[in-house]
């Protein structure tokens, strides 16, 4: 393990833990090492003893936010509930989207907050290694150690890092009680909706081409919509019957539909943290609907998503003079 | 695009109609606020004002009651084109639903756009209940423009035997 990563599970450790012991919380949200390589593993700990297992590491792409509300409610049948939770820069922000809309009340959570280094994209890994069964993989401070049977490889970790992770904008919680790091000083990329302006400016025909191409190997699985924080409608529109908005089959206007619908009712809350990327078993680049979204939210309302629970959320607000130039006549 | 692959409804209504672009007559969803926009075209109505016969209204009770399903389904349907219209800012009998509509809109425009619908596809404007006129030349610009790109292919969805959906 790598240094920082060594101290971070130490400290992570025994904070959980003293939390847990004084009674400050209930439990404690953090990962720990799953049974395959690279992949991490949730954990609710109720114990100081059982906090002992948490481990930080590169791997943890999932979002702790998702499951964050349900866990609040799950242990308020015991009484009033505080809930402790590891939060990087994006998580924070999730956790903001859940406040704003009255998913969880801040004195519900206790945030632990770490500046993120950028997550690395397990497929990304396994990839390079096409054909051979990656069967250990151990992280240095700026490499990833692959082993398996017969070779032991050395890859640079930020070759194998998100998408999101690299044009990240907010590496350090928002919103947090106390941090277990330092503030992250990494300087944000020059131009991080370069990836979208480049597709802006082909023709509709070669984004139609483009957008097909990039879903047609959906298999419709919904791995995107489970992982995503945002999405806990306890009807999603994809298994509404009556009307049915979105057919169920693999055609490919069906699959369009779900995507761009998935996309739209993420506006103005997704923080792009990459789990629906992260959790896709095709490898289908579904942030770049919504980090479309996430560029107009910006430019035209002058917002970006959970940054203050204050605040309303965009589209739950207007302005007077909003721009309408898009309009036929004004 | 051959007429067999057209949603049913919407196939040349003779082998004659060979060319098109002569034949083709938009088919275009418009989706009229009750309190101002369908009101504007009824005023259009009754002051006997000529404008295409290629659009096909839905009444709602607000803007800010068209969501992006419906949108959506009256393309995936064959739409040509689609039309919403909603109250002035300032005029919404419920206050603020076109101003809400408003953010909704625009995002959903360059989303749609950002995946490939062609602009002139889908049209937003504000129309008041004395409007009768601006809604008559409302209805012929976009018509021109939707009859200028041709029959809907994109986002139609078709069944294997070539009918509608
Ligand atoms: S995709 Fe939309 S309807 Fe489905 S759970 Fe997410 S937000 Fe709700
Ligand atoms: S849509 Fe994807 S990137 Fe956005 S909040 Fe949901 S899981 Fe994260
Ligand atoms: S996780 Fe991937 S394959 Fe599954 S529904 Fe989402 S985009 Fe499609």
């Amino acid at each position: 393990m790598s240094q920082l990563n060594e101290t971070i599970t130490r400290a992570l450790r025994e904070r959980a833990g003293d939390l847990l012991a004084a009674g400050t919380v209930d439990a404690f949200v953090g990962f720990t090492t799953g049974t395959v390589p690279m992949v991490m593993r949730p954990l609710v700990a109720r114990t100081p003893e059982e906090a002992r297992q948490f481990v930080w590491n590169s791997f943890c792409v999932l979002n702790p936010a998702n499951f964050l509300p349900e866990l609040v409610q799950t242990l308020s049948g015991e009484g009033q509930v505080r809930v402790g939770v590891v939060a990087t820069g994006c998580w924070s922000r999730n956790m903001v989207v859940q406040i704003q809309e009255n998913r969880l009340r801040r004195e519900q959570i206790h945030i632990v907050g770490i500046a993120s280094r950028g997550m690395v994209l397990p497929r990304r890994v396994r990839a390079l290694f096409a054909g051979r069964e990656i069967t250990r993989v151990e992280e240095k401070e700026h490499e990833l150690v692959v082993s398996g049977p017969g070779f032991s490889e050395t890859v640079s970790r930020w070759s194998v890092v998100r998408d999101n992770c690299r044009t990240c904008s907010h590496p350090n919680p928002v919103l947090f009680d106390e941090m277990l790091t330092s503030h992250s000083t990494r300087n944000p990329v020059a131009d991080r909706f370069d990836q979208i302006e480049e597709i802006e400016r082909m023709t509709p025909e070669e984004r139609y081409q483009w957008f097909q191409g990039e879903v047609a190997t959906c298999i419709r699985c919904y791995a995107c919509r489970n992982a995503c924080p945002l999405c806990y409608c306890p009807t999603c529109f994809v298994d509404e019957s009556r009307p049915q908005w979105v057919g169920k089959s693999l055609d490919p206007v069906d699959v369009s539909l779900f995507h761009i619908l998935r996309a739209y009712h993420c506006a103005g809350r997704c923080t792009d943290c990459g789990a629906c990327e992260a959790a896709c078993p095709m490898g289908i680049r579904m942030r770049l609907f919504t980090r479309k979204l996430e560029k107009d939210v910006l430019a035209l309302f002058g917002t970006e998503a959970g940054m203050d629970p204050g605040q309303p959320q965009p589209l739950a607000t207007y302005g007077l003079d909003d721009p309408q130039d898009f309009m036929l006549r004004g | 695009m051959t007429s067999s692959s057209w949603p049913r409804w919407r196939r040349p209504c003779h082998k004659n109609c060979v060319d098109e672009t002569l034949s083709f007559e938009p088919k275009i969803i418009a989706f009229l606020c009750t309190w101002c926009s369908y009101a504007g075209a009824d005023l259009a109505g009754i002051s006997r004002l000529q404008y295409p016969p290629s659009i096909r209204i839905i009444k709602v009770p607000c803007s800010g009651r068209i969501s992006a399903n419906l949108i959506l389904d009256a393309i995936r349907s064959g739409a040509d084109g689609v039309l919403v219209s909603g109250c002035h800012p300032g005029d919404c009998h419920y206050q603020s639903g076109n101003y809400h509509a408003r953010r909704r809109f625009v995002l959903l425009k360059n989303l749609l756009e950002f995946v490939g619908l062609e602009s002139d596809r889908l049209h937003f404007t504000w129309i008041s209940a004395s409007e009768g006129e601006q809604f008559a030349a409302v209805v012929r610009e976009v018509t021109d423009r939707v009859r200028g790109l041709g029959p809907a292919t994109r986002f139609v969805k078709h069944l294997p035997d070539g009918s509608g959906k």
